[in-house]
């Protein structure tokens, strides 16, 4: 069962330079919100930022990874 | 993995394009507007009926290749999601986002209502055994 740690690590590991906050919304480690900020989403859209994480995870989204709530934003010099 | 010949695969992928280049606001999502089967595409109902957007609304629960095929056409893969004029604007947090900065409504070309309330905080999985019709006709 994934945990808010791993995908933490998996999302600041896989987009670097990143920073990631990640809650277990229910406790039971398949629905999570994730808060990441990253130089690396700089000119993307907001759907071309959450591809971009998602792509992390591939298949694990809708596997392990019921849901998987996003905000990302770009981080500021 | 599944039995199902390419060509029914191809007129499930054709009926989603041709879905979404027929219908200028067209949400697929789990379960229907009246009784969505998912948190996430219940707040995006409620968020396109705030805005008092018309919009197709297409289940995908009934029939697995709905999602995968969707999920190949859009490169996006969660449900909801939200296409307008063709395009794929996003799922549920991308809609809540857009809905919070009125933007969502230029997209849709909609005014927004002066009463639009504040989306409440996301719902979650309340999935439950199902038999629903396949709204893609």
């Amino acid at each position: 069962m994934p945990t808010s740690e791993e995908l933490k690590a998996r999302i600041e590991a896989a987009i670097p330079g990143s920073h990631a906050e990640v809650e277990d919304l229910t406790g039971g480690g398949d629905h999570f919100r994730a808060r990441i900020v990253a130089q690396a989403f700089a000119g993307l859209s907001r759907i071309e930022q959450h591809r971009r994480v998602y792509d992390v995870f591939g298949a694990d989204i809708g596997g392990p990874i019921h849901a998987l709530s996003l905000q990302t934003r770009v981080e500021q010099e | 993995m599944t039995d199902l010949s390419p060509n029914q695969d191809q007129s499930v992928r054709q009926a989603i394009e041709s879905a979404i280049a027929e219908n200028e606001v067209i949400l697929f999502m789990k379960g229907t507007p009246d009784d969505p089967k998912c948190g996430f595409s219940a707040r995006c109902v409620a968020t396109l009926q705030a805005l008092e957007s018309p919009f197709a609304a297409v289940d995908i629960l009934p029939d697995p290749r709905l999602r995968q095929e969707l999920s190949a056409i859009s490169n996006w893969p969660t449900i909801p999601q939200l296409f307008v004029r063709g395009e794929l604007i996003g799922g549920c947090d991308i809609i809540t986002e857009l809905y919070e900065s009125g933007e969502l409504a230029e997209v849709l070309g909609v005014q927004t209502p002066p009463e639009a309330p504040a989306m409440v905080a996301p719902g979650l999985d309340t999935a439950a055994p199902i038999e629903i019709t396949n709204r893609l006709s």
